[in-house]
């Protein structure tokens, strides 16, 4: 094991450049320890976000060595190649600074999606029974584990070539919503996600399953909700 | 401005198979017309279709043929996977059709190849 | 709203005719190695294909869906890679299927009537 690791660091905004720094390598060092240590010992001035630092908050996100990824729980063994990182913002989203990037479109994509639940019970009702084994809650256990980092988003070329395209992870939500059983939205829904800026613009490049962090697979769901399109449409009810 | 990803975000099967079904499919499009307008020909009659024919029957020509019969294998067995993904309960990437793709698309183009020679 | 319907039915019509298509090009694959066994030559493939009206039929179809099947790949494209949307890029898919069409018929009808 090398002694000191060559890490590149993105710095600036979108015109901006890497900056090197050199990181002693330790025992079960992940990225994010990487990028603590640069920001503690070498340059205060670095910016990037994280909170929970177990794969919990989704805050943590890069793209390392052109791959993006939750940094809290990449061990740097899996990913330097001969000692070397490369740490960048994600892709697809404006940089606020340095590893930040500014996520406001990401979660806006989420409402448009109609990602937002709406039941007809109260809280003076009785709980809903939903049956565990059922299609429909299989279905939707499949995609609910999503922390929102946006790794899909950012690993989504779609999303690059169609600046309206809602992106994975608002249509893994939908479909999550769409096989609620106690959901009141879903038609409305449905035509949300319809079309060019929804479902429709997937063309199963599988980047988003591949380096989703949760192992959520939102091809799944995106092939699902063209289905789903298809259907009510023969039913009429689009 | 936002930043883009490069190769190393795009390296893995699934993305691959995309690639080669819509470079397939572009070039498909593109000989399509041609492909038309040569068979066209019988409608001036045999000599004509002859003459085209005869001005095809060269090396390169062969190896375009030869190129374009492997990429519509390629696409059919490609667009056969979106198909299946598309409309069947989910069975993940199916990546196991990706490699059988490959392997028609082999096949297509040895059998052609060998049907030219015979 | 409704053109996200409509391109969700566009998306449909590209479907259906890929599952034509897919039918067909097996067969037209077959026919391929078939036929270029021992070279082309007009006389072999006329005396084929003339009067045979089923072959006809089946080419027809063939035509057909990828008169259907590619203005909607290329109109992808050309939207994702060149950033062509809009009414002009429509238009331009439109006279694709047609020339498609009817290229595709007329190379029919001069191999079969
Ligand atoms: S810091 Fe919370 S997921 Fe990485």
């Amino acid at each position: 094991m090398s002694t000191n690791l060559e890490v590149k660091v993105w710095r600036g905004r979108e015109q901006g450049g890497f900056t090197s720094y050199k990181v002693p390598r330790r025992d079960s060092q992940t990225v994010l320890d990487v990028v603590t240590y640069i920001q503690r010992q070498l340059d205060p001035t670095l910016s990037y976000r994280f909170a929970c630092r177990v794969g919990m908050c989704g805050s943590c996100a890069m793209t390392v060595n052109g791959v993006a990824r939750w940094t809290c729980r990449t061990s740097v063994a899996k990913v330097a190649v001969d000692g070397k990182l490369e740490i960048a913002p994600l892709a697809n989203l404006p940089v606020i600074k340095d590893l930040t990037t500014d996520m406001v479109e990401f979660f806006d994509k989420w409402a448009q999606a109609k990602g937002q639940f709406k039941g007809r019970h109260s809280r003076h009702d009785d709980f809903a029974r939903v049956e565990p084994t059922s299609r429909e809650r299989i279905a939707a256990n499949a995609g609910i584990e999503c922390i929102g980092c946006g790794i899909c988003y950012a690993s989504c070329d779609i999303v690059t070539w169609r600046p309206n395209f809602l992106g994975p992870a608002a249509l893994n939500r939908a479909w999550t919503l769409a096989n609620d059983v106690r959901d009141t939205r879903w038609v409305e829904r449905l035509r949300a996600v319809a079309g060019d800026a929804g479902c429709h613009s997937c063309h199963t490049q599988g980047s988003c399953s591949e380096r989703c962090p949760k192992r959520i697979e939102p091809t799944a769901g995106i092939a699902g909700l063209k289905r789903l399109v298809a259907k009510s449409a023969i039913r009429g009810e689009l | 401005m936002k930043r883009n990803n490069d190769f190393r975000a795009r390296a893995h099967p699934a993305y691959w198979a995309f690639l080669v079904h819509r470079i397939s499919g572009l070039a498909l499009a593109v000989f399509l017309p041609l492909h038309f307008w040569l068979l066209g020909q019988a409608i001036h009659g045999e000599a004509a279709l002859d003459g085209i024919l005869g001005f095809t029957d060269r090396t390169a020509f062969r190896f375009g043929e030869w190129g374009l019969v492997v990429l519509l294998a390629l696409h059919l067995m490609g667009g056969v996977r979106l198909l299946l993904i598309e409309f069947l309960p989910w069975s993940g990437l199916r990546k196991n059709w990706i490699a059988g793709a490959l392997g028609f698309g082999v096949a297509a183009g040895l059998a052609f190849a060998l049907a030219l020679i015979s | 709203m409704t053109s996200a319907i409509s391109q969700a039915k566009l998306w449909y019509w590209q479907r259906i005719s890929a599952m034509v298509l897919a039918l067909c090009v097996l067969g037209h694959l077959a026919v391929i190695i078939y036929a270029v066994r021992g070279g082309l030559s007009a006389a072999e493939i006329l005396g084929r294909t003339q009067g045979n009206w089923l072959l006809g039929g089946f080419y027809g179809l063939f035509v057909l869906a990828c008169a259907v099947h590619v203005p909607l790949g290329l109109t992808t494209i050309a939207a994702e890679w060149l950033g062509w949307r809009g009414r002009s890029a429509d238009v331009a898919a439109a006279l694709v299927s047609g020339l498609i069409a009817i290229m595709g018929w007329r190379a029919i009808y001069g191999l079969i009537a």
